[in-house]
């Protein structure tokens, strides 16, 4: 038995594009057990947002994640309409359908990108970076913005989409379908990619089951969960579509998974595309919601995100609460890094397609010096920061703010 | 003694080499920048990467060991720097060439692997050790091939120095063919030297950040990014005296010739490094054992069966 030696894979790690921290205890290249720790990039989005009111948390939920930034808007949203009691419109429904899976086409791509970037393949993620600029243009064109769309709003959708888009989205879908089916050749039959992505990160049918994996992760281990069917919103319930899963339980079923999807996608959004009524964007919404409540899943690209609201017949939500795709996946990070090589590592971490800052729950505190782990309330650490600045010669008392 | 100065200091010394290594280093970044679809660097790049690193401060770890994390880069480009004394450049003549000088080269070829792994391993960082641990795994599986891919030309030719090898080739252009393997395995095996993807494992960016190197910054990384640069070109050289059989008795024609055979060999390696995903250590292992060196062994025994049928 060789001597353990530790590695710290983060929090700042060229692997990892948020911090997050992963200890690693290798025997020579292999590692022997492994330990994630949390809470290097917590905001307080879910306790801000109960000072906010509801449109504009829309805003700041937006900012949870850069990637599935419609994902939480739209989760959110359909959760205050619940609360509100509100139908929306079926054009805006569709909208937000339509946009949701551009979202999701764009998320797979980059992260095809990412995971080829891992396995050090950069050609791959050069390539596929730039198809996805075509769906990145579908979206700002779509919505104005690359990233944070903002199209939802409380009681519909704030933009339309003229007939002349359509035409445009069905051209990108055509050329993003093409590229697609190119990528997933060449995924398929390379043969150092097909060495570095088969039998790594193994994650069997009953682990995940256990672990409560979720998305793509859960269906690369044949694990037949999706939200979209299981427990339609929006119009998925009239969108002929597949649910694809793999038997894979490697890296390599999780890619072909992603892949897959994104065929399904192209299908979806032709569908939608052709099949949108006419209609009103938007009902008229009150601007106090009552005191009710609602509870939403919402299949983002990276899995099932729940959004909780709680009304209180104010402006102002009472109680937001949201459990991003990541935080679900990360139980099995541990379990499937364990045994295997640290050159798989990345790859592994890479293969829940990790969106750390949306999973960040709470800050834990650690004093180098003693070792000590702890965490701070709201007040005290309000107390701590207020008491540093003055130690550090900043009274913010002591301010006075001219009238 | 001028002469030798100006050989050793001018062309194909020291000067020659820094700026043609730069050159080829611009070279591979523009060609695998253009595979990949993308702009790639203007052709002062490296250049500028080179001064900027020089001006740059350079920090040394507390806790490394201080002479030999300052030494190990000059060491390393002097080492790749001094093989091409024993390579031809124009004609088929080295500068100063003895019979045996094939096994000098091969040697010297090995000392930046080796400084590499001392300078991860005196830095005394984890990623920095773990980088030098898998810089000298790799060695042992990529240097055998080589050697033997090197054995079979020699034996054909009958000669232990590279200019002997690169004469009996010159005259017998045909014989060159037999040796076609041998250029595969040379090819694939030098990618492992220079590190290079599939086989960039020492220094794979998303697994131990830059490997050995990882501590190193300022003049100390420019001079071993410098001795890379040159470490391409003495390789590339060498395997072009060896299995490209194209030579003039001008001097002029002779240089033009070498730049080509050095460019064609420098963009298969682009090639490579493009087309592929970075493999597991033990994979490269088991690839350089199970497939290398039986190729290499292969082109020994056609170049043995041809000498015996001659």
């Amino acid at each position: 038995m060789s001597k353990r030696v530790i590695i710290p894979l983060g929090p700042q790690h060229p692997a990892l594009k948020e911090p997050e921290s992963f200890t690693l205890y290798l025997e020579g290249e292999r590692v022997a057990a492994s330990n994630v720790t949390l809470g290097y990039n917590h905001r307080g989005i879910e306790k801000a947002c109960e000072e906010r009111s509801y449109i504009q948390c829309l805003y700041l939920l937006e900012r949870v994640c850069g990637i599935c930034s419609h994902s939480h808007t739209t989760a959110f949203i359909t959760a205050a309409e619940e609360v509100a009691q509100l139908e929306i419109p079926k054009r805006a429904k569709y909208i937000r359908t339509l946009i949701g899976e551009l979202e999701r086409v764009h998320s797979h791509l980059l992260w095809v990108g990412v995971a080829a970037h891992e396995i050090g393949f950069d050609t791959l993620f050069m390539y596929s970076w730039r198809d996805r600029e075509v769906v990145m243009d579908i979206l700002a064109m779509l919505t104005g913005n690359r990233v944070q769309y903002s199209i939802n709003t409380l009681g519909g959708v704030r933009r339309d989409v003229s007939d002349s888009q359509k035409e445009e989205i069905l051209k990108a879908i055509d050329i993003l379908e093409e590229r697609t089916k190119y990528y997933i050749d060449v995924v398929t039959t390379e043969t150092t990619m097909m060495g570095r992505l088969k039998n790594v990160g193994g994650l069997t049918h009953e682990i995940a089951t256990k672990l409560n994996a979720l998305g793509p992760l859960a269906r690369a281990s044949g694990v037949d969960r999706d939200i979209r069917r299981d427990d339609p919103y929006l119009v998925y319930d009239e969108i002929p579509f597949n649910v694809i899963t793999n038997d894979g339980c490697d890296v390599f079923g999780r890619v072909v998974v992603r892949a897959l999807e994104l065929i399904e996608s192209y299908r979806i959004i032709r569908y939608v595309v052709k099949n949108m009524p006419d209609g009103d964007l938007t009902v008229k919404a009150p601007r106090k919601l009552p005191a009710n409540e609602a509870t939403v899943r919402y299949e983002a690209p990276r899995g099932e995100d729940l959004h909780y609201v709680r009304g209180n017949g104010t402006e102002k939500p009472e109680r937001v609460k949201l459990r991003a795709p990541t935080m679900a996946n990360l139980a099995s990070i541990s379990y499937m890094l364990d045994g295997g090589y640290l050159a798989d590592v990345p790859i592994v971490i890479a293969a829940i397609d990790p969106c750390f800052s949306c999973t960040d729950r709470a800050i834990s505190i650690k004093q180098i010096d003693s070792g000590r782990e702890g965490t701070l309330e709201w007040n005290n650490l309000r107390t701590y920061s207020i008491e540093w600045y003055k130690n550090h010669g900043f009274d913010a008392h002591k301010i006075k703010l001219s009238r | 003694m001028l002469l030798s100065l100006l050989y050793i200091f001018i062309f194909p010394g020291i000067l020659f080499l820094s700026v043609y290594g730069l050159a080829l280093e611009y070279l591979d970044r523009k060609l695998y920048a253009r595979f990949q679809n993308r702009v790639g660097p203007p052709w002062f790049q490296p250049f500028a990467d080179f001064m900027k690193l020089m001006g740059k401060e350079g920090i040394i770890p507390t806790h490394a060991d201080k002479t030999m994390f300052k030494v190990l880069p000059s060491f390393a480009v002097a080492a790749v720097s001094v093989v091409i004394l024993y390579l031809p450049i124009w004609g088929t003549n080295s500068l100063y060439s003895f019979d045996g000088d094939l096994i000098v080269v091969l040697y010297l070829l090995t000392i930046p692997t080796i400084t590499f792994f001392i300078a991860g391993w005196s830095s005394n960082s984890l990623y920095a050790t773990i980088g030098a641990v898998r810089t000298i795994t790799q060695l042992f599986a990529y240097e055998v091939p080589l050697f033997m891919s090197l054995l079979g030309p020699a034996i054909l030719a009958n000669s232990w120095s590279v200019s002997g090898i690169a004469a009996f080739y010159s005259n017998n252009p045909l014989m060159a063919l037999a040796n076609i393997p041998g250029f595969i395995v040379a090819i694939i095996a030098i990618q492992g030297k220079l590190e290079r993807s599939p086989f960039d494992i020492p220094d794979a960016e998303t697994e131990i950040v830059a490997g050995p190197f990882t501590e190193y910054s300022g003049r100390f990384l420019a001079f071993f990014r410098m001795a890379i640069d040159i470490e391409m070109i003495v390789v590339a050289s060498l395997v072009a005296a060896v299995f490209l059989p194209f030579w003039s008795t001008s001097i002029g024609l002779g240089i033009v010739i070498y730049l080509v055979k050095t460019v064609f060999i420098v963009f298969i390696l682009a090639l490579i490094r493009a087309l592929m995903a970075r493999i597991r250590i033990e994979q490269m292992v088991n690839f350089c054992w199970k497939f290398l060196a039986p190729l290499a062994i292969l082109q020994i025994l056609i170049d043995i069966i041809i000498k015996v049928l001659l």
